[in-house]
C-alpha cells in the first residue's frame, strides 16, 4: 500500500476543507472497498479523510411522508433498523443479501453507493482497463465477460455496478443528499447519480470532486407489503450477484397501482425498468403479465460474447421476483 | 465423513443452491452436467475477484509479509493511537497504513487473530469492534481510537473458556485450527445480533421485528457465511452455535475410537 495522509475530520466543514485541499485526497467511510483497492493498488490516495466521525448516523422521517438515512450509518444499522424493516423491508432484504455480517457492520451507506465495480480486468492493474486507466482500453469488451453487462455499455467499458442495496434503492426511487464546500448542498435524483460510461468509463457516477454524500433520501413507503428482492449468484453465499431482481408491487383491490422494479449485475448503473413498471401498473398481479413485463425489460438487451445467458435468466428471475413478491404478504 | 457441505464451498459444483437459484437455473434447462458446466464457467471468470487465493493451503499458512514497516524508524504519516484492546490500553505509534491486525499481531502480539486473505473474504480476522463483528484486515489502526477492542484472547474469563469456545471444543468445531479465532469471535456476536432480533437474508419476514430469535440451521449458516473454513468443520461448527445459542445441551457427535475400531480400522 502506498503512503497516506491520514486525517481525521472532527465536522462537516474540516472534511470538505480537507478534501478541497488535496486534489488526491479520498473520503474514508468503512473502507471495505477503499482499503481493498489500496491493497490491491487500485486506487492510490496521498490521503484519507475519515468521514465516521461525523454525525450523519441517524434515520430520520422526512417531510414527503418518507425517511431519510444518515449516510455514515452503517449498512448493517439500516438494513436493520425497525423503521426501515417495516416500512422498506425490500430494501433490508437488498441489503442482507450483501456481502457478510462483518462487512455490513462496517460499510456505510455513503460508501456502498461509491462502491467500485467488481470487473476483474479493473483488479488486475497489469490489464488494460478505462476505468482504472483511461485510454489503456478495455480488457473485457472482448476478453472474460461473462459477469459483464448486457445494458448500455459500450466498447470503453463493459463493466456492472456491483450495489445490491443501490438495486433496491432504484427500485424504491431514492435522492442522494452532498454537501460542498462552500457550505452550499445538492440533491441527487437516484436515477442520475450512477451513469453508463459514455465517454468518461472512469466516472462511475456524477458526484463532484470533493463533495461529501450525508445522507439518502426515500419516498413514502410503497411496497411494505409485497417486495422481494432475488439475487442469483455463482458461488458462495456472499458472492455478488450474477444478476438481481428488485420487485415492489403495491396492490390495491386486486389490482397494481404500482410497480417498483430494477436489475442488477447487468448494467454499469443499477438498471431500473421503467417500462416494465408502467406496462405492470393497472394490471392485475398474474403470471402472464409478470412475462409480459419480463419481456418488455429484456427488449433492448444487448449481450457480449459470454453472457447472452443473463438475457434468459434475467427474464425468469424477473418473473420469479414478481410472484415472490406478490404471493409474499408483509 | 462427508466435507462436502460447507455453507458455501469454494467450487460452485457443490455448493447448495438457494430455492431461486435452482429454480431459475431449472428453468433454463441447466440441470446436472449442463448446470455443473456453467457455475464453473461463471465462477472462473470471477475468480480475479473473489477468489479467494486462500482457498489455497499456501495462503492460509502463509508468513505474513507485506506489512508497512514495523519498526519506528522507518514508519510514514506516524499516527498515535492509544489502542484498547481487551480492557488494556497500548499506546502505539504506526504507519498509517498499519491496519489493525497487523497491529494486533506485530505490535500487540495477539496473534490469536489469524491473517487468511488480507481483503475481506475468509472472515479468519474477525475481531469485534463495541461489541460488533469486524474484519480487523480492512480497518486502519488508525480508526480505532477511543473504541474498545475484543479479540479471540479477551474471551475467556479467569478460569472459564467463554461458552462457545468450549462448544467449539466439544463439538470439535474445527480441524487445523486457522480460521477457529475468527469463527469463535464470529459465532459470539452473532449470539447477541440475535438477542437484538436482527435479520438475515434468508429470515421469512423481514417487516416483523421479534426479539430473541431461535436461530435455525439454515439461519446460522447464512450468518456465519463470512466464515470460511477450509477443513470443511462446518457441520460441527453449526452445532456449536446451536448448543450454546439455544441452551439446549447435544451429545458431541465424535468420540475417540475404541481399541477395537482402531483395530478394524488397521486391518481394513
Ligand atoms: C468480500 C466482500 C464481499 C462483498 N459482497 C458484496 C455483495 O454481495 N453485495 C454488495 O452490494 N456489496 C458487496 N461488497 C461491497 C461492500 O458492500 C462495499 O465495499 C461497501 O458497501 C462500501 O462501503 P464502505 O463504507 O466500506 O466504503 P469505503 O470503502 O470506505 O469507500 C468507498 C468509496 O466511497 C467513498 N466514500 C465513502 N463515504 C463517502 C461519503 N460519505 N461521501 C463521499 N464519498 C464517500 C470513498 O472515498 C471510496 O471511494 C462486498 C465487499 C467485500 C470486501
Ligand atoms: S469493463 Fe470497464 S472496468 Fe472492466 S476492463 Fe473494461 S473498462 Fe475496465
Ligand atoms: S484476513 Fe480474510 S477477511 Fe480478513
Ligand atoms: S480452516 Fe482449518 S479448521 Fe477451519
Amino acid at each position: 500500500m502506498r503512503p497516506f495522509v491520514f486525517t481525521q475530520a472532527q465536522n462537516q466543514e474540516q472534511a470538505l476543507a480537507a478534501a478541497a485541499a488535496n486534489e488526491t485526497a479520498k473520503y474514508l467511510g468503512g473502507g471495505t472497498n477503499l482499503i481493498d483497492l489500496m491493497k490491491e493498488d487500485v486506487e492510490r490516495p496521498s490521503e484519507l479523510i475519515e468521514v465516521a466521525g461525523l454525525g450523519f448516523q441517524e434515520i430520520k422521517s422526512n417531510q414527503n411522508g418518507g425517511y431519510t438515512l444518515g449516510a455514515m450509518l452503517s449498512n448493517a444499522d439500516t438494513a436493520n433498523h425497525p423503521d426501515i424493516r417495516r416500512h422498506y423491508p425490500l430494501l433490508s432484504m437488498a441489503m442482507l443479501s450483501a456481502a457478510t455480517a462483518q462487512i455490513r457492520n462496517m460499510a456505510t451507506n455513503g460508501g456502498n453507493l461509491l462502491q467500485r465495480t467488481r470487473c476483474p480486468y479493473f483488479y488486475e492493474t497489469s490489464m488494460p482497463c478505462n476505468k482504472r486507466e483511461p485510454g489503456s482500453g478495455c480488457g473485457a469488451r472482448n476478453g472474460m465477460n461473462a459477469l459483464h453487462a448486457i445494458f448500455g455499455w459500450n466498447e470503453q467499458c463493459v463493466a456492472v455496478n456491483p450495489s445490491d442495496m443501490c438495486v433496491a434503492l432504484a427500485a424504491i426511487g431514492a435522492k442522494v443528499q452532498v454537501q460542498r464546500v462552500n457550505g452550499t448542498t445538492r440533491t441527487i435524483d437516484f436515477s442520475d447519480f450512477h451513469r453508463l460510461p459514455g465517454d468518461q468509463p472512469e466516472a462511475d457516477n456524477t458526484l463532484q470532486p470533493n463533495e461529501l454524500i450525508t445522507a439518502i433520501e426515500l419516498p413514502k413507503p410503497a411496497f411494505s407489503k409485497h417486495y422481494y428482492y432475488l439475487k442469483i449468484r455463482e458461488r458462495s453465499s456472499y458472492a455478488f450477484a450474477l444478476i438481481s431482481v428488485a420487485a415492489g408491487l403495491q396492490i390495491e383491490n386486486g389490482t397494481i397501482v404500482r410497480a417498483g422494479l430494477a436489475m442488477g449485475g447487468v448494467a454499469h448503473k443499477p438498471w431500473k425498468l421503467t417500462r416494465a413498471e408502467e406496462f405492470l401498473t393497472g394490471k392485475l398481479p398474474q403470471t402472464k403479465n409478470f412475462e409480459q413485463a419480463a419481456e418488455l425489460a429484456m427488449r433492448e438487451a444487448r449481450p457480449l460474447e459470454d453472457n447472452e445467458y443473463k438475457v434468459e435468466m434475467g427474464k425468469k428471475a424477473i418473473v420469479r421476483a414478481l410472484t415472490q413478491a406478490y404471493e409474499k404478504n408483509a | 465423513m462427508n466435507k462436502i457441505d460447507p455453507w458455501d464451498s469454494p467450487n460452485a459444483n457443490d455448493r447448495q443452491l438457494s430455492v431461486d437459484e435452482a429454480k431459475i437455473l431449472d428453468q433454463l434447462g441447466l440441470t446436472g452436467d449442463s448446470r455443473r458446466k456453467f457455475l464453473s464457467r461463471v465462477s472462473a471468470a470471477s475468480l480475479s475477484v473473489l477468489a479467494s487465493p486462500f482457498f489455497t493451503a499456501e495462503v492460509f499458512g502463509k508468513a505474513i509479509s507485506n506489512n508497512p514497516a514495523a519498526s519506528p524508524e522507518e514508519l510514514l504519516n506516524v499516527i498515535l493511537v492509544d489502542l484498547r484492546v481487551n480492557d488494556t490500553v497500548k499506546p502505539l505509534q504506526l504507519d498509517s497504513r498499519m491496519t489493525l491486525l497487523d497491529a494486533l499481531r506485530e505490535r500487540l502480539q495477539l496473534t490469536g487473530t489469524k491473517k487468511g486473505c488480507d481483503h475481506g473474504q475468509c472472515g479468519a480476522c474477525t475481531v469485534m469492534i463495541d461489541g460488533k463483528r469486524k474484519l480487523s484486515c480492512l480497518t486502519l489502526a488508525a480508526t480505532c481510537k477511543g473504541k474498545e477492542i475484543t479479540t479471540i484472547e479477551g474471551l475467556a474469563g479467569e478460569d472459564d473458556l467463554h461458552p462457545m469456545q468450549a462448544a467449539f471444543l466439544k463439538h470439535d468445531g474445527f480441524q487445523c485450527g486457522y480460521c477457529t479465532p475468527g469463527q469463535i469471535c464470529s459465532a459470539v456476536a452473532l449470539l447477541d445480533e440475535a438477542k437484538e432480533g436482527e435479520a438475515s437474508y434468508v429470515t421469512e419476514a423481514v417487516g416483523e421485528i421479534k426479539e430473541d430469535i431461535q436461530l435455525s440451521e439454515e439461519e446460522i449458516r447464512e450468518r456465519m457465511s463470512g466464515n470460511i473454513c477450509r477443513c470443511g468443520a462446518y457441520n460441527n461448527i453449526v452445532q456449536a452455535i446451536m448448543e450454546v445459542q439455544s441452551g439446549e445441551e447435544t451429545p458431541a457427535r465424535w468420540e475417540f475410537a475404541s481399541a477395537e475400531q482402531m483395530k478394524k480400522a488397521k486391518s481394513s
